[in-house]
């Protein structure tokens, strides 16, 4: 028993790497009432696979709080922390933040859909007032007083009569002696000092001064370094390779073959090996490879598009059905129908795919900027054959992410070579492999149509939209008689009153890999769906604004972000000639945002970002600042999408290959942003890192069209080419 | 190969590498200072950002053996206890996101403040559209920029 519990224990202090922990609290789903509990864990630390441990308290004064959640610049290793900081009454200076690494007992680490916070914003404040409940008990008992008589502050109990105290670190072993209080009392609001504060980010101090960590940066003894060369043509075969002349580079050790694994996609490559990066690179140059195309090598996307739009004739699969759009359509005196078009773009984190793994007697350690730590462990578990357990992830910061850290085919590259040579291994992606090879957003069009009363009333409307699928190119099954729920998220929920609305999806396939990219579907079918319901406006001869407010009669948090906007932008002053205004909102599964955007026509007749308002709306907020940069960011990443570059196809070869083809918003185009944050409190607490994105596209097209009477319908456009 | 010495951040190292190697990889994996980083390898986006006698250049594009004789700083090397102007400008804005690129962001603004305690916007778009964020923190690192000029000028007068 001693000895099963001493494994236990080591195993525990892997996972966390904490030694004296006196007091240890997480959250587990009880045998009796499943429902999710915290539960006292210091006895026996990490036995329990069903526990989750999140509080460590040293003897010595040191906290410690897991965080399950990837930091990839959207702030979660100060917001996801602090929920539990603010409830055990510890500021965020005081704790030390350790990220998870893949243990199944933390369940969901992923990091997507913004939901870092609203997911947890409950669970993890009850862990933080278990532990400051039991830690005010073991205070009253030492001092043989009333609970009632104690509080606790700053890390310390105090005894409110007498003015003593006693620090966490001293009350930890007694504490862990004690019951976990079923119903912790959580902190009234109004009493928080850090969350829905204007509070520092700790991560910060750490990215101004080059000592944050990230995957890339990630050294262990005698590492290797390796660039893998990939066929040009997505979905290409590996022949054969020579290697002659790449081992003939000083520093290149070995040649080897690599798997790429995206779902049920899997890629060969060949990697080349060598004691420093720029010798792997040079090696990588130096190999010649026979690929196999597959026919692949007939693909343009110049085609694909045109397909899509024959396909756009299809009636689809019924996605919503609402009264009876085909006979409102039908009869109605005005119809209006608009076909726009997105297209596919990478991701494009500053920091290329990247990760460190070292194999070890069946073993495998990695050290990586993933976003989520248990989708690392599962799928090198899967692509290697070897047991979750014996996958051990550290997880770094990421230098971005925006989606394409779900996939984690880099790091069963890297695992896959460090077996092969039983050596520790750096994979590093080029700018050019991260641009060129994808996993995509899916190009996506729509079909929109409208059927307007005299009056200008929408009384009829479809959305289609005709789109390959994210699940049908990466998970194992997919069914194709239904409409993709995935691919159509967001247009059947947006709160307009319209009586008669019939929204499909026509399927269409492809080889490539795509993936979810920031706010997953918004960001291709929020652009059409919000410009028509301004071209509906135009065509009823109504302001654009007042228009989607009378079809919002019953109360509504659109409503109240389209009113805000109203008041923020100034909407009813007048702009002079030459300058334009639009707006735009989307409601989805992460949350709710809208745009105000102003242009104006330069005298070289090209367009000029002048500002963007925006107004998000959360419920509850936890950090206001950084909510702002959140909105910032999600804005540029959707006028670079909107007014940049697509990623095309030609003869299956990706066109784009670095920032100087794929470019990006730089600070010369930059507007000047202005966000608002509606929050009332509440339980709602909705998403932040994705809703900013969405409604910007449409936004600015709209106030385009407001400036220069051209309505665009396809992204990306060059603002300095508009008729 | 062939040895070389180089001066970075005050102190000199001797490194024996393919003289052709560009400056970048011989910072990070060879000295060991990870703060400098790799974006795309063509100088197009600056976050490999490092300074030659106050300058800025590119060091993934710049072979090492140019970099014998400079005076190389790089972010680890502005400042000792993150005090910097910009990089205390850098916190009161907040401006980092992931903060992959804000090496190169920070190297290049304080390369801009080098000659420039006044810079306009238009002396910010000049100097920072080589560097490129994509969680896009542009607005709050122009911010910053004209904060840590404030800085600099109030400590001039103080």
């Amino acid at each position: 028993m001693e000895q099963s519990s001493n494994i236990a224990r080591r195993k525990f202090l892997k996972i966390t790497g904490i030694t004296g922990a006196a007091l240890v609290l997480g959250v587990g789903f009880s045998e009796k009432d499943k429902i999710a509990r915290v539960f006292n864990m210091s006895a026996d630390a990490g036995q329990s696979h069903e526990l989750t441990p999140y509080i460590f308290i040293e003897k010595s004064g040191v906290i410690t709080i897991m965080n399950p959640k990837a930091e990839m610049g959207q702030g979660t290793y100060q917001s996801v922390p602090a929920l539990i900081a603010e409830e055990l009454e510890v500021s965020l200076e005081q704790v030390i933040v350790k990220f998870t690494s893949g243990q199944a007992k933390y369940k969901d680490q992923s990091t997507g859909g913004s939901s870092s916070v609203n997911s947890n914003y409950f669970p993890l404040r009850n862990v933080g007032a278990s532990a400051k409940e039991m830690l005010i008990i073991a205070a009253s008992k030492q001092w043989n007083v009333p609970v009632a008589e104690c509080y606790a502050e700053n890390a310390k109990v105090f005894h409110k009569p007498s003015g003593k105290s006693l620090t966490y670190g001293q009350l930890a072993e007694p504490a862990s002696k004690l019951d976990v209080p079923q119903k912790p009392k959580l902190k009234d609001p109004r009493d928080f000092k850090i969350l829905g504060k204007q509070v520092a980010r700790q991560d910060i101090p750490l990215k101004v001064s080059g000592k944050a960590l990230f995957g890339i940066d990630a050294e262990v003894p005698g590492m290797l370094y390796a660039s893998i060369e990939r066929c040009p043509v997505l979905g290409g075969k590996l022949v054969s390779f020579d290697d002659s002349a790449a081992l003939k580079i000083k520093g290149v050790q070995r040649v080897v073959k690599t798997e790429r694994v995206l779902g049920k996609i899997k890629y060969m490559g060949v990697a080349v090996v060598a004691d420093n990066y720029w010798a792997a690179l040079q090696g990588r140059k130096a190999l010649k490879v026979q690929w196999d195309y597959q026919g692949y090598d007939q693909f343009n996307s110049r085609d694909y598009e045109q397909s899509l739009r024959v396909l756009s004739k299809k009636e689809g699969l019924v996605a919503h059905n609402e009264g009876n759009f085909d006979r409102q359509f039908a009869g109605a005196p005005h119809k209006i129908e608009a076909f726009y078009e997105t297209p596919f773009v990478s991701h494009s984190p500053m920091e290329p795919m990247n990760c460190l793994a070292q194999w070890k007697d069946g073993k495998v350690e990695v050290w990586l900027s993933s976003q989520g730590a248990e989708w690392t462990r599962d799928t090198i578990a899967e692509s290697l054959g070897i047991s979750k357990e014996d996958v051990y992830v550290n997880m770094q910061f990421n230098g971005g992410g925006f989606g394409r850290r779900i996939l984690q085919d880099f790091a069963v590259e890297a695992a896959g070579i460090s077996r092969a040579i039983n050596k520790p291994v750096k994979v590093i992606w080029t700018r050019e492999d991260d641009t060129q090879l994808g996993p995509f957003r899916p190009m996506t069009f729509s079909a929109m149509k409208a059927g307007l009363s005299n009056d200008g009333k929408v009384t009829a409307f479809q959305h289609k939209v005709i789109s390959p699928s994210i699940d049908a190119t990466t998970a194992a099954k997919y069914d194709k008689s239904k409409a993709d729920e995935t691919m159509v998220e967001g247009i059947s929920s947006q709160p307009y009153e319209i009586p008669n609305m019939k929204n499909t999806y026509v399927f269409s396939d492809i080889h490539l890999p795509l993936t979810w990219w920031r706010s997953v579907t918004a960001s291709t079918v929020a652009f059409p769906h919000e410009s028509f319901v301004d071209e509906l406006a135009v065509a009823a001869g109504k302001d654009p604004l007042e228009y989607r407010l009378e079809m919002l009669t019953k109360p509504s948090d659109t409503k109240r972000v389209l009113t805000k906007l109203k008041e923020v932008s100034g909407w009813d002053k007048p702009l002079p000639a030459g300058k334009g205004r639009g707006i735009a909102q989307w409601v989805f599964f992460a949350g709710l945002c809208g745009h105000v955007v102003e242009v104006s026509k330069q005298k070289d007749n090209s367009i000029k970002v002048d500002k963007v308002y925006a107004v998000i709306d959360l419920g509850t907020v936890v950090n206001p600042d950084n909510v702002r940069s959140q909105v910032e960011g999600a804005i540029v990443m959707a006028l670079t999408a909107a007014t940049k570059d697509a990623i095309t196809f030609e003869n299956g070869k990706t066109m784009q290959s670095n920032f100087h083809n794929y470019r990006m918003v730089r600070m010369n185009e930059m507007p000047v942003i202005e966000v608002h944050i509606l929050a009332e409190g509440g339980p709602v607490i909705k998403g932040v890192g994705e809703p900013g994105l969405p409604s910007l596209a449409p936004a600015l097209c709209n106030a385009i069209f407001a400036a220069t009477g051209t309505r665009i319908r396809k992204l990306p456009f060059d603002l300095n080419k508009i008729a | 190969m062939a040895e070389l010495t180089l001066t970075i951040n005050g102190q000199t190292h001797k490194v024996d590498v393919d003289p052709q190697m560009p400056l970048l990889w011989v910072i990070r994996d060879f000295i060991g200072l990870k703060g400098t980083k790799f974006g795309c390898g063509i100088a197009q986006c600056g976050a490999c950002t490092v300074h030659f006698d106050g300058e800025p250049i590119r060091s993934c594009s710049y072979p090492v053996a140019g970099a014998v004789g400079k005076k190389i700083t790089t972010i680890e090397g502005i400042s000792e206890h993150i005090d910097h102007p910009i990089q205390k400008a850098w916190i009161a804005q907040q401006v980092p996101q992931c903060g992959y690129c804000q090496s190169g962001q920070i190297m290049s603004a304080a390369a801009l403040l080098n000659h420039n305690h006044t810079p306009t916007d238009a002396d910010i778009d000049a100097a920072m559209s080589g560097n490129i964020c994509r969680c896009g923190t542009y607005q709050r690192i122009r911010r910053a920029i004209h904060q840590a000029a404030d800085l600099i000028n109030n400590n001039k007068t103080a």
